[in-house]
């Protein structure tokens, strides 16, 4: 379904992404684990159209999706729950999750989809009329992946979503995104600091490191690497 | 009493155009975080684009009345709106990505080169020129001292009617919607699909097409127009915008209102010559005391 190809991306003279190749199949979640810096954010951030491809190139389909436009690329069928959240802090819950089904218009399905989301994240429905901005750093993350559920994505890219979440909300969203992937069978690229949850729900791991891939497999022989086990899983 | 209230009716229909001006500056820096510095001069071309409407063959013959003036403002609003879209389009936008103190200083490169062109003889000229009647003004209260005319009348209701017009536009509309998400997060509105450039375009249109409504309000009142007469009324209206707190739309509007009465009322009971220099002081005093303005939250950054 993804497929990318010795992606470099510079900050100015930096050299983020150093040519990283990875591949996500139709259907599954794929996790892309990395220390603080490592370049995760980058890649989902050029997937989206976000940063500019120096070299190489990303394939959505059969289609080169790279360089092209954030707004074609969601219209594609690739949304994202991005770092931090990006909660539009003065909108409502409601409005939030509108503004992600924001190129849709068949009106029924976005309230069966407004249904859904709320069916997987029941406190977002008591929080409906509440500003975006004075949510829990736990329910800004159930919204910005359900703002991102509401563009009926393909591909639902995954930025962080552990990051500053309470350690009790971090096992629920976890679960939820599992449970996401298996109700709609959409696909999903993860990425993570925390491994140890990472490695749990994905079936396919990639690492990188300072802006290339230096390991790969399935998610469970990874679990059991040694030197992934020592570098990521404090053990 | 009747003093005061003749001072607050000229406040407030010189801060109805204050707050028209503004509008732009705020909707600008909502979206981009940077202050449009050439707003001013746009202003200044409206009234240009009024001239010569009314100066033409075509404004001789229609002579000043109802038809005259709507044709007049939808002009001026158009003809500044698309100035507004090209200046962004091709000064500001291959800037994006720069840090904002180039933008910043390529908008006063851009103020400079509206004013300066059309100082040139074959453009506007340096000489002022008097600005033709729109409509007939007349009186519409007469009572002791207390005098309203037409004039006062028509720039509230238009100023108004455009405010009101501009809240529904971005409260209901789905372009709205678009602008008040991509004010609070751009890169976040593009992951929604928002076409941000569109965005941007429509923000600069808009805020530049009410400047232009503004400038016909302003030349019908004070019609000695010339090619810099746009510095004074932008950098008011923008003080309005910082002291609504600059990016909060309703706060321009009531901005531009207390810059006008406390301008007015200044002229009125202290002295004429005061009337600038109480502007500039309602800046520093709120810089100091509340830098992120009445209604503004504050915490980001300012230019
Ligand atoms: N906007 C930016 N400008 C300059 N350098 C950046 C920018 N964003 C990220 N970087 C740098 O690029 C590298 C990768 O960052 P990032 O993709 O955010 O890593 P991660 O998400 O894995 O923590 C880091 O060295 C970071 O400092
Ligand atoms: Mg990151």
């Amino acid at each position: 379904m993804l497929t990318v190809k010795n992606l470099k991306v510079n900050y100015g003279a930096i050299a983020a992404l150093k040519g990283i190749s990875f591949h996500v199949p139709k259907g599954s979640i794929v996790t892309l684990i990395g220390a603080n810096g490592a370049g995760k954010t980058t890649t989902l951030q050029t997937i989206s159209g976000l940063n500019k491809v120096v070299e190489g190139n990303i394939h959505f389909g059969e289609k080169d999706i790279s360089n092209m436009s954030p707004h074609k690329i969601v219209a594609l069928g690739i949304s994202q729950s991005p770092e931090g959240r990006l909660i539009f802090p003065g909108l409502s819950v409601r409005e939030n999750l509108m503004m992600g089904a924001y190129l849709r218009r068949e009106k029924k399905e976005i309230l069966e989809d407004l249904d859904y989301c709320f069916s997987i994240f029941p406190r977002l429905k008591e929080r409906l009329k509440q500003a975006g901005g004075t949510l829990s750093g736990g329910e800004q993350q159930m919204l910005a992946i359900s703002r991102a559920l509401m563009a009926r994505p393909h591909l639902l890219l995954l930025d962080e979503p552990s990051l500053g979440i309470a350690p009790l909300l971090l096992q629920l969203i976890f679960e939820k995104i599992t449970e996401i992937n298996r109700d709609i069978g959409v696909t999903m690229l993860l990425v993570e600091q925390n491994a140890h949850m990472a490695l749990k729900v994905a079936s396919y791991c990639y690492v990188l490191e300072t802006g290339a891939i230096t390991l790969e497999g399935p998610a469970s022989e990874l679990a059991s690497n040694e030197d992934v086990q020592k570098a990521y899983l404090g053990m | 009493m009747e003093e005061f209230l003749q001072q607050l009716i000229n406040g407030l229909s010189l801060g109805a155009i204050y707050a028209l001006i503004a509008l732009g500056y705020t909707m600008i820096y909502g979206v981009l975080r940077f202050i449009n510095f050439a707003h001013g001069d746009v202003f200044m071309i409206g009234t240009y684009i009024g001239f010569f409407i009314l100066t033409s063959s075509f404004g001789q013959a229609l002579g000043p009345g109802f038809g005259t003036a709507v044709i007049v403002f939808l002009a001026a609003m158009l003809g500044c709106g698309l100035l507004g879209v090209t200046i962004e389009f091709l000064a500001y936008r291959p800037l994006r990505t720069r840090p904002k103190l180039t933008v910043l200083i390529t908008a006063i490169g851009v103020s400079f080169f509206l004013e300066y062109t059309g100082q040139l003889s074959f453009v506007f000229g340096a000489d002022p020129r008097t600005f033709p009647t729109v409509v007939e003004k007349t009186m519409v209260v007469q009572s002791g001292s207390l005098v309203i005319d037409s004039y006062q009348i028509i720039i509230f209701v238009v100023a108004i009617v455009l405010m009101l017009g501009l809240r529904m536009l971005i409260m209901k509309t789905r372009i709205g919607t678009a602008l008040r998400a991509s004010s609070m997060n751009l890169n976040a509105a593009s992951l929604m699909g928002i076409n941000t450039n569109a965005v941007i375009s429509f923000t600069f249109f808009v805020g530049s097409a009410l400047a232009g409504a503004g400038a016909i309000l302003y030349a019908m009142s004070y019609p000695k127009i010339n090619p810099l007469m746009g510095i004074l009324p932008g950098l008011k209206a923008f003080i309005a915008a910082v002291l609504g707190g600059i990016g909060n739309i309703s706060g321009a509007a009531v901005g531009g209102f207390i810059i006008g009465s406390a301008e007015t009322m200044t002229a009125g009971y202290i002295s004429p010559t005061l009337r600038d220099a109480i502007v500039f002081a309602i800046l520093i005093f709120i810089l100091i005391v509340k830098p992120s303005g009445l209604f503004g939250q504050g915490g980001t950054e300012k230019v």
